[in-house]
């Protein structure tokens, strides 16, 4: 009988470990956008992608629609190109729509963001998106600002 | 090939159950033991006496295999000791029995799986069995009522008596006693001589002994050896120890305060070590 | 000057002959591991000893961790307004470093130290040394089981801390400070990756610092000086060795897991 005790505690406490560690992969972790990455793919050219992360967030009108998969160098034409993978329920996205790359917040993460065209056809999986808007670098703008300013043509409106 | 695996144990009760030969053994450098040659009858009760200090204990180690010899053979059953394996080393300890100073049962383990505790390491045997013979070997120490307690609730001597019952758990050719008699009272120390001698010879056991309790030993042994400063001072039947003309036998025999052995450790004069002590 | 330079030459022999014998003391207790197929019931009753009864400081430790972290992350990330990240902060610092780093230093703590004291114990009153008699091995017998319970119980225990850490600081952070629940959670699984985090922080790391946990607390009871000093000074460098141990230990593995080299 004590035997019995003993080896409910210990089943109770590898049943907790399981729980704990079913927690950490389905409620905490990524398993569940891992589980079902069907979504079609789409590429989008940039000058610059700026602090853009694979695994970033791609939305449309602020709803999240797919993430970025993988960020490589085009070697020809020194253009980073992105691929994007988009949930499948969005398919009817208009082929001439843009893309460009956003900041969340003052200091939060980049993210793609798509603007709509108005075209009939629509993206499918191997689309090139054109119409592209690279991400904004802080020191470059305040390069720029400086250079008009020591030109004697302050940047007004 | 031994004697003993050509003839069963039983039938050459003459031949020794030990032999020592040439022992030499060295503890951080300073020697225990000095070429010492013993041999330890089959069948009897063989006790090895010195002071406090000689390494009694520690020829039951050698003996044992738990510890090895710097030099000599020490052979059990005609086997070296020293020389075996671990796994026929474990082999031969399974028919040796060992009664340690402190008893040394299992302190989470109650009186009786202690006793069982040897049964279930090394046989398969079904449960019922197991408990008719721990309790068995625990009616042969008296202690058959005291089964259900845990170690932490007997007495010294009561500890002892369960060990004694675990050492014979699986009926051993050969039990070692290390100091059996040490700090016990007159009435355990009665029963444990008496246990001691009705289960030798119940059982046509090999015991060997290790002591300095001078009164109990020679009522139960049937040979002594004298261990002192390393060396095998004097061996006999306890009659001729009792007799011996040696000053050193005479005075540990007849526990004199001093004589040869001194009563001082090895010191200095005492007269120059005070002077040294006052000028320092 | 040259005996410095001698009693420097012996500490550090000293030290390289204890770093041997542990590395054998390690193998011999690896290879009595098979004897476990044989008395899976070992196993369990030290599963319980050193898993079961290690529950109650683990799951008031972890949910005290989690509950500070998300009051401490709220105090700093509200100033930038970035308080959604609230459980990313959470979960990331609880899986990467945290969880394992102090459920090992508990473990120690509560399991590691009663080891050693144990086997101190038992070496101090012989029992080992009467098992050898009995022809048991005491790797087998007494060692291994130990050793595996071990090894088994300090990953499952930084799984359960690290889950009620974060659950303490969905409380705090959620319920008490009034963070939005869906970001929260939703922001934690954008950043968090199962293998990349989970699997190394929770699974990986812990995995070695309870074989570094274990080790040190049995090597150190079976080497203790059988006097009850000798268990006593045992019983605090298993804690003092262990948690050294393992803080290096994490520093090695942190940086090969995630740093940018």
């Amino acid at each position: 009988m004590r035997q019995k005790n003993l080896e409910l505690m210990v089943g109770v406490f590898i049943a907790l470990g399981l729980a704990a560690f079913l927690l950490l992969a389905l409620k905490v972790s990524d398993l569940t956008s891992i589980g079902n990455d069907q979504g079609y793919r789409i590429t989008a050219r940039f000058e610059n992608v700026g602090g853009l992360k694979v695994r970033a967030p791609v939305t449309l009108g602020g709803v999240r629609i797919g993430r970025v998969i993988s960020i490589d160098l085009d070697r020809q034409s020194y253009e980073a190109v992105a691929t994007l993978s988009i949930d499948p329920r969005y398919d009817r996205l208009p082929a001439d729509s843009g893309a460009s790359i956003l900041t969340s917040g003052l200091l939060g993460e980049q993210y793609v963001s798509l603007e709509p065209g108005g075209m009939d056809s629509y993206l499918k999986n191997g689309s090139v998106i054109k119409l592209t808007q690279s991400a904004l670098v802080l020191e470059k703008l305040i390069g720029r600002m400086l250079t008009s300013a020591a030109s004697g043509d302050a940047p007004r409106k | 090939m031994s004697l003993s695996a050509i003839f069963p144990p039983e039938l050459t009760p003459d031949i020794t159950a030990v032999t020592v030969r040439g022992l030499s053994f060295y503890r951080d450098g300073r020697p225990i033991f000095d070429r010492v040659d013993l041999d330890i009858p089959r069948g009897k009760v063989t006790a090895i006496m010195g002071p406090s200090g000689t390494g009694k204990t520690t020829l039951l180690q050698l003996i044992s295999g738990q510890l090895r010899p710097d030099a000599g053979r020490i052979e059990v059953d005609g086997v070296c000791v020293h020389e075996l394996q671990r796994r026929d080393l474990y082999q031969l300890r399974q028919r040796m029995g060992m009664l340690f100073q402190s008893g040394a049962l299992f302190t989470d383990l109650s009186v009786f799986e202690n006793v069982a505790f040897p049964l279930r390491e090394h046989t398969r045997l079904p449960e019922t069995l197991i408990r008719t013979l721990v309790l068995m070997k625990l009616e042969a120490v008296g202690l058959r009522g005291a089964r259900d307690l845990m170690p932490a609730q007997l007495s010294g001597g009561m500890a002892r008596r369960v060990a004694l019952a675990r050492a014979i758990a699986l009926d051993p050719l050969m039990i070692l006693y290390d100091e059996p008699f040490a700090g016990q009272d007159p009435i355990s120390m009665a029963v444990l001589v008496k246990l001691i001698r009705t289960l030798n010879d119940a059982l046509g056991l090999t015991s060997i002994i290790v002591s300095h309790d001078v009164k109990e030993t020679v009522a139960i042994a049937d040979y002594l050896y004298l261990i002192s400063a390393g060396r095998v001072v004097e061996h006999g039947t306890p009659r001729d120890l009792d007799c011996s003309a040696s000053p050193w036998v005479d005075q540990f025999m007849h526990a004199r305060p001093d004589g040869p052995m001194s009563f001082h450790y090895p010191a200095p004069p005492y007269f120059s070590d005070l002077l040294a002590e006052a000028s320092a | 000057m040259m005996a410095w330079l001698a009693g420097m030459g012996g500490f550090v022999l000293d030290r390289l002959v204890r770093l041997g014998r542990a590395n054998l003391f390690l193998l011999r207790l690896l290879g009595a591991l098979r004897f476990l197929f044989q008395r899976p019931g070992l196993l369990i009753k030290q599963l319980y000893v050193v898993g079961v009864l290690s529950l109650p400081i683990i799951l008031v430790s972890g949910l005290f961790v989690g509950m500070v972290l998300g009051l401490q992350g709220y105090a700093n990330l509200v100033d930038f307004g970035a308080t959604s990240s609230l459980g990313t902060v959470v979960a990331l610092s609880l899986i990467r470093e945290l969880g394992p780093v102090l459920t090992a230093l508990l473990y120690a703590g509560r399991a590691g130290s009663a080891l050693t004291a144990e086997i101190g114990l038992m070496k101090a009153t012989e029992q080992l040394a009467s098992m050898q008699m009995m022809a048991v091995d005491p790797f087998q017998r007494v060692l291994a089981p130990r050793f595996l319970a071990g090894c088994i119980a300090v990953p499952i225990l930084t799984g359960i801390f690290t889950a009620v850490g974060i659950l303490g600081g969905y409380v705090v952070s959620v319920i008490q400070l009034g963070v939005d629940g869906g970001a929260f959670w939703a922001q934690m699984q954008a950043k968090v990756q199962l293998f990349a985090d989970v699997g190394n922080g929770v699974l990986i790391k812990s995995a070695v610092f309870g074989l570094l946990a274990n080790w040190v607390a049995l090597f150190e009871g079976y080497e203790a000086l059988p006097t009850s000093e000798g268990v006593s000074r045992a019983t605090t460098r298993t804690v003092v060795t262990t948690s050294l141990a393992v803080l290096g230990w994490d520093f090695l593995l942190t940086a090969l897991m995630f740093g940018d080299w």
